[in-house]
């Protein structure tokens, strides 16, 4: 099946590539961050001598037999301990939290920027929310808006609610997301949706004529 | 036309905020964006913080029953050869401490400061002490909540007199790194010298006798294992000791 592509102004083109181009880079460093400690929790706390909400299986950073302990907080009623890693484990979240924070000013600025436009230029009423006159089907418009308007800037607070410096100013933020791991497993959430999301998208055009919606969202026509 | 206009204007804003970038890399008196081009991105999230989130707000604290059960990592024994970073010499000055009940153990302090001197454990602790139970925000991805027991870095600051010139505090450790931060932090309410934690004295794996805690920012910035401050006038990113040559953004305030 063929569709004739949607003809996109040059700001709808240049927004979407870069911000592809930084919604990819955002994947790909923070699934790195994640690879240092692939288990996800819900609530404030969580490390290697909890309980997880979540293991995920991509590499062998957890290894509960392998720490040591050495303290017991006796006085406490609940007698917390502490154990000390034995082992190295992977990790290149140097490199990988930086490009993360990199991705993510442009991908601030470039999506407050994409906003701004449409809504002056009237592209969010007409091609995007539900009900507007553009010829997007409303499947279209409630994946676009969704992703767009809800999911993105969902990302976005979970992941200023991770920050330390930003929670300590914003502690609403805490509480929204129902603290700092649980912000982290739905960043987490969040990217998987954002996978379906990218598949679905570019399943369709593959399905309807790829290389034409790939020169009208490159050249515009 | 309308279209025209916006293009000039964010190229305007870009040059503008690169020759801003370039003229702060030259000073030295903040984080530097050398290195690599992902610096300029911590440098924009310093400047950021510090220019959006200008009050001194309070990490959120705890209570007792929320302590949880806390890994070390990282150096949990200055005398042990096999971790990164063991030094000969202060290993050997770190196990006369412990066999000593850290008595002769003594926290200098050095640089911008009026009157330079040393402190030992029972001196920090005769001074004002902060008790907080708080979120260790480990930069690998996992937390957990501690009760911390300490002095203000801010009193000890001030009992060595700051200078006017003083804009960074650089802890030196009993393990070969160093690391600092501004004067914003360093006079931080939460910013303490921890000698306790969860009501008793903090065990060696945590940093004994003495280690810092900065709650604004992730885990790696409070250090273990202190030896001394010094209090700079300009950046210093410490060499091979510090963050960034081993890959890591200097603010970690994220």
């Amino acid at each position: 099946m063929s569709v004739t592509p949607q003809r996109q102004a040059l700001w709808v083109r240049v927004c979407h590539w870069l911000l592809a181009l930084s919604i990819f880079t955002l994947a790909y460093s923070g699934f790195y961050v994640l690879m240092a400690h692939p288990r996800l929790y819900w609530g404030e706390v969580g490390n290697d001598l909890t309980p997880s909400l979540l293991d995920l299986p991509l590499n062998d950073n957890y290894r509960p037999e392998a720490w040591r302990e050495n303290a017991t907080f006796n006085t406490l009623p609940h007698k917390p301990v502490s154990a000390s890693r034995t082992f190295e484990i992977f990790n290149e979240n140097g490199w990988a939290r930086s490009l993360h924070f990199l991705a993510a000013w442009f991908f601030v600025v470039i999506g407050a920027a994409y906003f701004a436009l449409g809504v002056v230029t009237k592209h969010v009423a007409r091609d995007l929310l539900p009900g507007g006159a553009g010829p997007y089907s409303a499947v279209q418009r409630y994946a676009y808006t969704g992703v767009a308007f809800v999911l993105l800037p969902f990302m976005a607070l979970a992941g200023l609610a991770m920050s330390p410096r930003v929670a300590a100013a914003f502690p609403v933020l805490l509480d929204v997301f129902g603290g700092y791991q649980t912000a982290r497993t739905l960043h987490f959430a969040g990217l998987v949706l954002l996978a379906v999301f990218v598949v679905g998208h570019v399943a369709l055009a593959v399905l309807t004529g790829f290389g034409r919606h790939l020169r009208a969202m490159v050249v515009g026509r | 036309m309308s279209r025209r206009l916006i293009t000039r204007r964010t190229a305007l804003q870009g040059l503008a905020s690169s020759a801003v970038v370039t003229l702060a890399g030259c000073a030295m008196n903040e984080p530097p964006t050398y290195g690599n081009v992902l610096r300029m991105g911590d440098w924009l999230t310093y400047n950021a913080h510090r220019l959006l989130l200008p009050r001194q707000a309070l990490a959120r604290e705890y209570d007792l029953s929320d302590i949880s059960n806390a890994p070390a990592i990282g150096t949990t024994d200055p005398t042990d050869p096999g971790q990164p970073g063991f030094v000969q010499e202060f290993a050997e000055d770190y196990e006369r401490f412990v066999r000593a009940g850290f008595d002769d153990w003594r926290l200098t302090v050095e640089g911008s400061v009026s009157k330079p001197g040393s402190f030992s454990l029972e001196d920090l602790k005769r001074m004002r002490s902060r008790t907080q139970i708080t979120r260790h925000t480990c930069e690998e991805g996992w937390s957990a909540i501690m009760q911390w027991t300490g002095v203000p870095l801010r009193a000890v600051l001030e009992a060595a007199g700051i200078r006017d010139d003083a804009r960074f505090v650089q802890f030196h450790c009993y393990d070969a790194f160093v690391d600092g931060i501004d004067m914003f932090d360093a006079l931080h309410p939460q910013t303490i010298l921890a000698y306790g934690m969860n009501g008793r004295e903090l065990p060696v794996a945590h940093g004994a006798p003495l280690r810092v805690r900065v709650e604004t920012q992730l885990g790696y910035k409070s250090m273990k294992y202190l030896r001394g401050l010094v209090v700079t006038s300009e950046f210093d990113d410490n060499g091979p000791y510090g963050m960034i040559q081993n890959g890591y953004s200097w603010y970690a305030g994220i």
